[in-house]
């Protein structure tokens, strides 16, 4: 050769360069992910075991203490919430995917997407000052209103997205049988999107499973376990917390294994939404 | 007195045409009178006035792009479900403006239906469901056994029943094209419509499929009245008993050119662009 192209040269190493950094930060990420399971599971897995399951608080000093009131707990606050943010969140979504003209659904969608951003303690404070204030008392249901509120926006957007996969022609074809425009949607278009809806719902509830902020000024925790849900409630989140920050190695190898649990949990969901996602491929 | 849909053009008043109704038979009677669409502000067909054969396979013919399939969507209230979807004129159904303010569209889809160009059973649901589906929605009974009933008389009647009666519960996804679109026709005739509408049926289909639909046309047409959107001029003079040529004008909406008995069009048409386009000089 008797031109020297150095300019490719350069492009080269920088293409190289490039592909090492993107490789680099790649393996960062996995590898933190790596390491929050990895320190999790291998100070959890040590002390989980049955009794910390089935049993619930005992005393400092007193062995066999479990969570079991708290899991129960979680499991309440997941249901509640539920409860009050699928309706909500499904029917926004809908009404975005299949009601809503341009102007109004950018309206809705805008205000959905912020409402998704605002920090989880200020929805828990916000849940204060509506429900427990008013109610004179700290309560399941309180809890379940401020996670209703964090699930709502997720629900909403991930059904939206999978309405909007359905087909127009199917949307069409249903009406022209003379169906409403609401029978059409529930008994024709929902359930072609029901795999998208349910994922939505489950990442939803992913998401809310190990928040703990809105819990301390709603749920408050309960020394005395699951009483109602009008009554102060613990949660998993809230008593690895408090288990966490105090001095007695027992208690912290028991929010150890909260934190463990917690992770399984997480972990299991949103394992279920990669296969249910996987399984449903028309 | 029914008045036109679009209150701009307060010229345009509708002539309801009392004295043609034969109320014994309630064979849907279409009469479409200065009927023009839009698609927001473009103009796709303008001031057709046709009188629909009742019981009788009217064509609707024309090259691409000419307004057949707005047209047709037009008689079924379909084209104001598109985006931007807007008429102006009359469709006298059974002599009653269908797009006078009190009339509920839901009422007129049941009466008159429609088939696409591209076969949609419901994926979701089995065979069964998807041609009781116009029934199951639109009503909150479902007596199993008289569904039951009523899947068999469609299917029969759209030569379907045979093919699919060991397999009426797979999914309705799982039909060849042909298959698919019988089941559409099969859907579409469990509601008892009287006017059926297909729109371009057979584009989707091989050959055989389409000659088995044109058979099942030839069939219904004893019973329904059926309006067929076809770019196919042989296959509209094999079915049909009335065309309709439609042709894009300079400002490039439809406009009706010719519209008599087929026979009548096929072999003698009165306009010179319908001779062109028979005799495929262009389209």
């Amino acid at each position: 050769m008797t031109t020297v192209d150095h300019g490719y040269q350069r492009r080269k190493w920088a293409n190289r360069i490039m592909l090492g950094l993107t490789g680099t930060a790649a393996g960062l990420a996995v590898l933190a992910l790596a390491l929050i399971l990895g320190y999790t599971v291998v100070h959890g897995i040590a002390y989980m075991n049955l009794s910390f399951l089935t049993n619930a608080a005992r005393p400092v000093g007193e062995t066999g203490g479990g969570m079991r009131n708290e899991i129960f707990g979680t499991l309440l606050l997941v249901a509640l919430g539920s409860i009050l943010a699928l309706p909500v969140g499904l029917m926004v979504g809908i009404f975005l995917s299949e009601f809503a003209s341009p102007r109004t659904a950018t309206a809705v969608r805008f205000a959905a997407d912020i409402l998704a951003g605002v920090p989880s303690i200020v929805v828990g404070v916000f849940a204060y000052a509506i429900v427990v204030r008013p109610l004179h008392s700290y309560s399941a249901f309180s809890a379940g209103v401020a996670l209703a509120i964090i699930m709502v926006p997720i629900v909403a957007r991930t059904a939206e997205e999978a309405l909007r996969l359905v087909p127009n022609s199917m949307r069409e074809a249903a009406l022209a049988l003379g169906i409403t425009r609401w029978r059409a949607v529930l008994g024709v278009v929902m359930p072609g999107a029901l795999t998208g809806v349910v994922t939505g719902i489950m990442l939803a509830i992913a998401r809310i499973v190990g928040e703990t902020a809105p819990l301390i000024f709603t749920a408050f925790g309960s020394y005395f376990g699951v009483k109602g849900v009008f009554e102060p409630i613990g949660a998993l989140p809230l008593q690895i917390f408090q288990y966490a920050l105090s001095p007695y190695k027992d208690l912290q190898q028991q929010a150890w294994a909260g934190a463990f649990l917690l992770i399984v949990m997480v972990l299991g969901i949103s394992l279920g939404v990669r296969w249910l996602s996987q399984r449903r491929r028309m | 007195m029914a008045i036109s849909y679009n209150l701009v053009n307060d010229e345009i008043q509708c002539k309801p045409k009392e004295h043609v109704v034969n109320l014994e038979d309630n064979k849907g009677i279409l009469d479409v009178q200065n009927l023009s669409a839009w698609y927001g502000n473009t103009l796709a067909i303008k001031h057709i006035s046709m009188s629909i054969k009742s019981q009788a396979i009217t064509a609707i013919i024309g090259p691409s792009g000419c307004g057949k399939s707005t047209f047709i969507r037009c008689l079924n209230r379909m084209h104001e479900v598109s985006h931007g979807g807007r008429v102006e004129g009359c469709v006298l159904l059974d002599g009653k403006d269908m797009y006078a303010g009190e009339v509920d569209p839901v009422v007129i889809r049941r009466r008159i239906g429609m088939v696409f160009q591209k076969p949609t059973p419901f994926p979701t649901m089995s065979v069964f469901d998807n041609v009781v589906a116009g029934l199951r929605l639109t009503r909150f009974w479902s007596r199993r056994w008289e569904l039951e009933e009523v899947v068999e008389r469609s299917l029969r009647r759209a030569a379907l029943w045979d093919e699919v009666k060991d397999k009426i519960n797979q999914s309705g996804a799982s039909l060849s094209g042909g298959q698919q679109q019988r089941l559409c026709i099969a859907r579409a005739i469990a509601v008892e419509p009287e006017i059926i509408l297909l729109d371009e049926p057979c584009s989707a289909l091989d050959p055989t499929a389409t000659l088995k639909i044109e058979d099942l046309m030839r069939n219904l047409a004893q019973e329904y009245t059926i309006v067929i959107v076809t770019h196919n001029m042989q296959q509209a003079a094999r079915v049909s008993d009335m065309a309709a040529f439609f042709l894009m004008d300079s400002d490039r909406a439809g406009m009706l050119i010719e519209y008599g008995k087929t026979s009548q069009i096929s072999t003698n048409p009165a306009d010179k662009r319908t001779e062109d386009y028979i005799t495929g000089r262009f389209g």
